[in-house]
């Protein structure tokens, strides 16, 4: 069972409370883009081993989204942040790289 | 290879058993190979058994980075069906569905298929026309269905209650053919025919990296060294994505958790398999007694083989709806497979962007029922470029809009 803390109202509750949204940061296309960015934006997927940047949603809390850095190998959750971002705060990347040396940023 | 049959029991019986030999041979990593498969599971080893038997090539590796048929292959739910709904998928299904009632004799290996029917409940009006429609698709792609009422529903199933409180059982689509399998049986019987062929089952190596020259494969990294292969066919299930990176491309996949979970043995109270989509639930009677019960995915990626707790009270809970007397069982264990969820719900054979790598992935919650249809074609497309039974799930038609989708009408893919 996951334990996550909603950034947007600070509750911390086993998963049960929250909706998973899938991988965060995708860059959106739409009318008039390439094929091939359409389908990377609705199809393509990281789905790494490993640091996971992923959006949740508070759906039977306050119901905000937020963003989630968590571990697919361990299910280890790094921390939350908003889901205003376009990339992981600085801060939560350097938690990561504590925690696993070597790891570099995704881009 | 000796092979097995009454005559070997009754003379293995005279002799205290001592004469059984190894089903297949531990083999060691050779430097090239003509076709590399990784992934020793279902897809990966039917894939090698057909392009043996029928492209003869058989300077064949199969790469595992565990132990054969540990993936997914040795932790689903069996359950055997080809009642899809679009035309390619009743395709393929059909023929695994078609090979699997004679793969015990193909293969000289019990794999003791039992055809003993599969049902699945319509518990909304929105099922009700779905199945019904289904059932439609079905005679015209020649595959043998049928929508039944509630009555023939009691009848096949006299543990069922038809009036649960939320969802009633207003009929079903029932595929007489369908049925189970012993799973670890399709791989071992695999393995051994791949062997007796002359093709090395390695396991306990894991390719680490893929190797490619001016946009075409040379071979791959290993933990037990570099090996060589003319063409590479990666069929991992849910490291799909990791395979891929490594020789630098994408997919349009994620790796989810799948459980299942079996009863305490009872004696035998249910002759067939039935699936429950809208409350998530399925349920079937292993030879040895046990209840064996599967449910939905979670919601999240995954690689670590389990998943969530609340997802085995869900399905469960649904189950004690439809089948009272499940309140009153005994759970004995629990596991979790990572599956390879596409899209379109539908998997994908194809080649890739890599010239002479081909994927074999994307089935998801679904893939055992496909093992030998999957095997046939696969080996076909790796043989010979293109194949009547793939050309449909190649990777392009994410790009094209051309989607199988399934995922409306399977709603859980088993
Ligand atoms: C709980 C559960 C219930 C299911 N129920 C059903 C059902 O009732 N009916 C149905 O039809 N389907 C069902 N499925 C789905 C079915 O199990 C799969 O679709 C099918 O087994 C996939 O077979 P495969 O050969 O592609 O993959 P796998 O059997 O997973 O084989 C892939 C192999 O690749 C190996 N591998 C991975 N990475 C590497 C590497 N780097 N190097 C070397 N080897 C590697 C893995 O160790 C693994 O053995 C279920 C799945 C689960 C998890
Ligand atoms: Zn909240």
């Amino acid at each position: 069972m996951l334990v996550l803390t909603c950034h947007a109202c600070g509750v911390t509750a086993e998963e049960t409370e929250f909706h998973a949204g899938g991988e965060a940061h995708l860059k959106r296309f739409g009318p008039g883009s390439s094929d091939e960015d359409f389908e990377e934006y609705l199809f393509m997927r990281a789905n790494p081993k490993g640091v996971h940047f992923e959006r949740w949603r508070h759906a039977n809390g306050c119901g905000k989204w937020f963003h989630v850095a968590r571990d697919t190998m361990t299910l280890e959750v790094f921390g939350s942040y908003s889901a205003q971002a376009f990339a992981p705060p600085e801060e939560l990347l350097s938690r990561i790289e504590d925690r696993r040396p070597g790891w570099r940023g995704q881009d | 290879m000796k092979k097995y049959s009454v005559f070997a029991v009754a003379r293995e019986a005279m002799r205290h058993h001592t004469g059984w030999n190894r089903a297949w041979r531990d083999a060691q990593p050779k430097k090239r190979y003509d076709v590399i498969i990784v992934g020793a599971g279902g897809h990966g080893l039917a894939t090698a058994y057909y392009l043996g038997k029928n492209f003869g090539i058989t300077n064949v590796a199969i790469i595992e980075k565990g132990w054969l048929g540990g993936g997914n292959t040795g932790r689903n739910t069996t359950i055997i069906r080809s009642n899809y709904l679009q035309d390619p998928s009743a395709a393929i299904y059909e023929k695994a569905r078609s090979l699997y009632e004679t793969m015990s004799q193909d293969l000289n290996y019990n794999v003791m298929f039992s055809p003993r029917g599969v049902i699945m409940l319509a518990q909304t009006e929105h099922e009700v026309r779905g199945y019904k429609r289904t059932a439609h698709a079905n005679a015209l792609q020649g595959v043998t269905t049928e929508f039944i009422g509630p009555e023939r529903v009691k009848q096949l199933v006299p543990i069922i209650n038809l009036d649960g409180p939320r969802y009633p059982v207003l009929g079903g689509l029932w595929q007489a053919r369908g049925g189970t399998a012993r799973h670890d049986a399709v791989a071992w019987g695999y393995a051994r025919a791949c062997s007796d062929m002359g093709m090395d089952v390695i396991q306990k190596c894991e390719v680490t990296g893929v190797r490619s020259e001016g946009g075409k494969v040379t071979g791959v990294s290993t933990n037990r060294g570099d090996i060589d292969c003319d063409k590479l066919g990666i069929v991992v299930a849910g490291h799909s994505g990791h395979l891929a990176d490594m020789a630098g491309f994408r997919l349009p996949i994620e790796s989810v958790a799948l459980q299942a979970l079996v009863s305490e043995p009872i004696k035998p109270c249910m002759d067939v398999v039935v699936m429950a989509n809208t409350v998530h639930g399925y349920m079937s009677q292993s030879d040895k007694g046990e209840m064996v019960i599967g449910g939905g995915t979670d919601g999240y990626n995954n690689y670590t083989q389990r998943g969530s707790f609340h997802h085995i009270e869900e399905t469960v809970r649904a189950l004690v709806e439809t089948f009272p007397m499940v309140s009153r069982l005994k759970m004995l264990r629990q596991w979790g497979g990572i599956v390879d969820v596409t899209g379109d719900r539908s998997p994908i054979l194809s080649k890739t962007p890599v010239e002479n790598v081909f994927i074999n992935c994307g089935w998801g919650t679904g893939g055992f029922k496909a093992i030998p249809g999957s095997g046939w074609g696969f080996a076909e497309l790796m043989a010979k470029g293109q194949s009547p039974l793939t050309d449909a799930f190649g990777l392009n038609r994410f790009q094209e809009g051309r989607f199988i989708d399934e995922s409306v009408a399977a709603g859980v893919a088993h």
